[in-house]
């Protein structure tokens, strides 16, 4: 098997920017053949791999990756699937510079090998043949029963599935995937492909239950009464945060999980074609500097926005956003405050946002959290003059949803 | 998909469903809602449950076509579907100890109301009720709502039925007579609440009133529905419907019922358009 000196990883071919920043398309178009097979040969076939040890799920990757240097793609999705039963979401939305890649060899010297890319490519050259029906193994007899469907319970439901239990998942929303469906854009992960997986479940022999409010329509008492005998809960995050700063409850300031819920999860792209609306104006301000922000801030564009701004009190190398997701969104134009905490929201007297007053930071000493903490520059307010805000800044626990599921 | 068992038209442009929803019937309790969405593109609204029987499986749900998913909805049939229906959700309401109670309903704010008041009424608790609408042939669950009072009051605002005038009018007799509640509920357009409970408020009588801010989820994790309560933010899904009327930012909730208002005349136009079409 020849080898690929490279140091780079094979480019992944993508919508260019300009195109890409008015359309909910996906960004990265996926490697061809030829790129996956050139890209897997860059693969030293560790004997103590790792890339390995950085997987959650400990996909078994110079297996799959020398399947596909050998361009067996059917052999290569195989071993994938044994320990990963959502390999096409697991491919695009994985972190993996901080996972499988952060331990791979060639890191050291270059960039590591594109797991991420090489996985996803393997589960879309099987989604495009179509889906084997998977193996469907003997029955155990023993009733679970998961909370959730986002991916930390549909990967329970696959696993447990293939061991043999009756699986059964009880999701609150309308439509199983948790944030795979109502927080990740289509831009960055097709609904398509989550719903396709979601069915790879099914057909495990899953059975989904949506609109079901678990704690409110069923606790976990019943769910013992009716025969389950292990209950796993999913629920994620729930309750999003505010600053806690004047004017947040003006008209257009949204929570990025109601943004991008009424966005991805009802669909307000297609507006008045589906029936939720949303409202985006001219000028936008993101708050935050995660991932949940270059989401809003890109989707925000994609809404029509002129201007898009992301409002950060760090800096850059602060910022917890992935690097890619960091560059993406720069190429697309929207537009990075760093040091720039905001101090108050600025409505009219019908409650419409018009600017958000803000405060320059600096960076001081370094917190517990090890990272320098920003500090105000006295006398440096002024006003950001935007339509619409978007808070960013994280999820707490939700209360409802634990408090009965507990009693 | 649940299934319309029955369909009734209340008044013009109100109407009753009674939906098949036995998993939804078992657990509900007043003060509780549903959230549905009649079919996929559809939006996912919030309706109280105005009446619930956990033995026959049912849930009754009473609505105004106000815009373009009422609208839709109004035009199914006993015999339909509708895709979603999700409940209960919110908080139950409680009442320990009470003796004396009022209850008033504005508008739909009646359908609302009757859960808790049967509730009440159940318990034994002395049940006085002001209901009220503009008209007299817009004036809902008047039966209903006798049956479960000692002592009811009809207000419209055109005299066309019972006393001429708002709710808050033999409210404000009431207490300036010298009636004394253990607790006041007031249901209805947010004006309603507002101006009842700054009525009450002088008399020191815990006012309950049931918010109806603009929900998309129902289970606390947008904070589309985030109200002002006591000056902290509140997720009326979560926290509520139920709230203390003294403590509300009233004024906040109705700037942010307009959030949508030209959106949800395109919607409306759009279906309206469609509807003639056929
Ligand atoms: C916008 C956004 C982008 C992200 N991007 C990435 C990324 O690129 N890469 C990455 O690795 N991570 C990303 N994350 C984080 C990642 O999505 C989460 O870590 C992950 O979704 C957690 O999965 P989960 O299954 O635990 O929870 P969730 O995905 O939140 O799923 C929980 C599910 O449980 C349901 N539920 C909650 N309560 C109940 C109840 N009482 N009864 C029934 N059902 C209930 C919810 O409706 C939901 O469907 C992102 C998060 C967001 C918000
Ligand atoms: C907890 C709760 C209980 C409710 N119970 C009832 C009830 O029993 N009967 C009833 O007729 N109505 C009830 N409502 C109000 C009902 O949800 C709205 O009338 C309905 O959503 C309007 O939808 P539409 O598309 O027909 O009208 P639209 O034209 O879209 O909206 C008309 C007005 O309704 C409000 N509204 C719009 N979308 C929503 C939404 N997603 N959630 C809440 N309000 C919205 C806005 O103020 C808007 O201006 C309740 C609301 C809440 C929050
Ligand atoms: S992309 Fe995710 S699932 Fe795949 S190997 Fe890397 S860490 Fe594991
Ligand atoms: S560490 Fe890198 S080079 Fe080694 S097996 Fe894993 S992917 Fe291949
Ligand atoms: S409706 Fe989303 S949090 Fe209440
Ligand atoms: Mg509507």
């Amino acid at each position: 098997m020849p080898l690929n000196r490279s140091k780079k990883k094979t480019p992944m071919p993508t919508q260019k920017p300009e195109v890409r920043r008015r359309n909910f398309n996906e960004v990265a178009l996926g490697y061809s053949e030829e790129e996956a097979v050139s890209e897997a040969q860059r693969c030293l076939q560790c004997k103590k791999p790792g890339c390995v040890e950085g997987c959650p799920v400990q996909v078994q990757i110079p297996q799959f990756i020398k399947r596909i240097a050998e361009r067996d793609f059917e052999g290569a999705i195989k071993i994938i699937k044994e320990t990963n039963s959502l390999p096409a979401i697991c491919g695009r939305v994985c972190p993996q510079e901080t996972q499988c890649e952060k331990n791979c060899v060639l890191g050291k010297v270059g960039e590591p090998v594109a797991i991420g890319r090489l996985e996803r490519f393997a589960a879309d050259w099987e989604r495009a043949k179509g889906i084997h029906p998977p193996v469907i193994p003997k029955k155990l007899g023993k009733k679970v029963a998961i909370i959730g469907s986002g991916p930390a319970g549909l990967a329970c439901a696959g696993d447990l599935a293939k061991l043999g239990y009756d699986v059964t998942i009880f999701e609150a929303l309308h439509k199983p995937g948790g944030v795979l469906v109502y927080g990740i854009p289509e831009f960055r992960l097709p609904k398509i492909i989550v719903e396709q997986e979601v069915e790879f479940i099914q057909q495990l022999g899953v059975e989904i239950k949506t609109n079901m409010v678990m704690g409110k329509v069923l606790t976990i008492d019943d769910l013992f009464e009716m025969g389950y005998e292990a209950v796993f809960i999913g629920t994620g995050a729930g309750l999003p945060k505010f600053m806690g700063i004047p004017g947040e409850n003006y008209l257009d300031v949204y929570s990025a999980n109601e943004f991008l819920t009424r966005i991805n999860l009802m669909k307000a792209y297609s507006f008045p074609n589906t029936d939720t609306p949303i409202k985006v104006g001219k000028k936008v301000a993101v708050i935050g500097g995660g991932n949940v922000a270059m989401d809003a801030a890109r989707s925000a564009i994609r809404m029509g926005a002129d201007e898009v701004h992301i409002v950060y009190r760090r800096s850059e190398e602060e910022m917890p956003a992935r690097k890619e997701e960091f560059e993406n969104a720069k190429e697309e134009g929207i537009i990075f405050d760093f040091l720039t905490n905001p101090v108050r929201i600025i409505g009219n007297e019908n409650g419409w946002v018009k600017g958000i007053e803000c405060i320059r930071m600096e960076l001081g000493e370094p917190d517990a959290s090890g990272r320098r903490r920003p500090v105000p520059i006295m006398g440096s307010e002024f006003i950001m003059d935007v339509e619409t805000v978007v808070i960013a800044i994280g999820t707490g626990p939700n209360p409802l949803l634990t408090k009965p599921l507990k009693a | 998909m649940f299934k319309i068992l029955e369909k009734r038209e209340l008044a013009p442009s109100i109407k009753l469903f009674v939906i098949e929803a036995p998993l939804v019937a078992k657990k509900a309790r007043p003060g509780q809602f549903v959230i549905l969405r009649i079919k996929e593109g559809g939006e996912r609204i919030p309706l109280t449950i105005a009446d619930y029987n956990s033995e026959n499986g049912t849930v009754t749900i009473v609505f105004q076509e106000v815009g373009k998913t009422t609208q839709e909805l109004g035009t199914l049939e006993a015999g339909d579907y509708i895709q979603d229906f999700v409940g209960p959700l919110g908080v139950p309401v409680e009442f320990p100890n009470h003796k004396k109670v009022l209850g008033i309903g504005g508008g739909l704010g009646i359908a609302p109301l009757y859960p808790k008041l049967k509730m009440l009424h159940q318990q034994g608790v002395e049940v006085v009720s002001i209901i009220g609408a503009r008209t007299a042939e817009l004036l809902i669950l008047e039966e209903e709502i006798k049956a479960v009072s000692d002592r009811m009051y009809v207000c419209t605002d055109d005299g066309s039925k019972g006393r001429h005038g708002f709710v808050t009018v033999v409210l404000k007799e009431l207490l300036e007579q010298g009636e004394k509640f253990d607790e006041i509920i007031i249901i209805g357009p947010p004006i309603l609440m507002k101006i009842g409970s700054e009525i009450t408020k002088p008399y020191g009588i815990p006012t309950m009133v049931s918010l109806n801010p603009i929900m998309v989820d129902g289970t606390g994790m947008c904070g589309g529905c985030r109200v002002t309560v006591d000056g902290e933010i509140k997720f009326a899904c979560v926290d509520g419907p139920a709230f203390d009327g003294h403590k509300v930012d009233f004024d906040e909730l109705i700037k942010r019922l307009a959030t949508y208002k030209e959106e949800e005349k395109i919607s409306l136009e759009r279906f309206n358009e469609a509807h003639e079409c056929k």
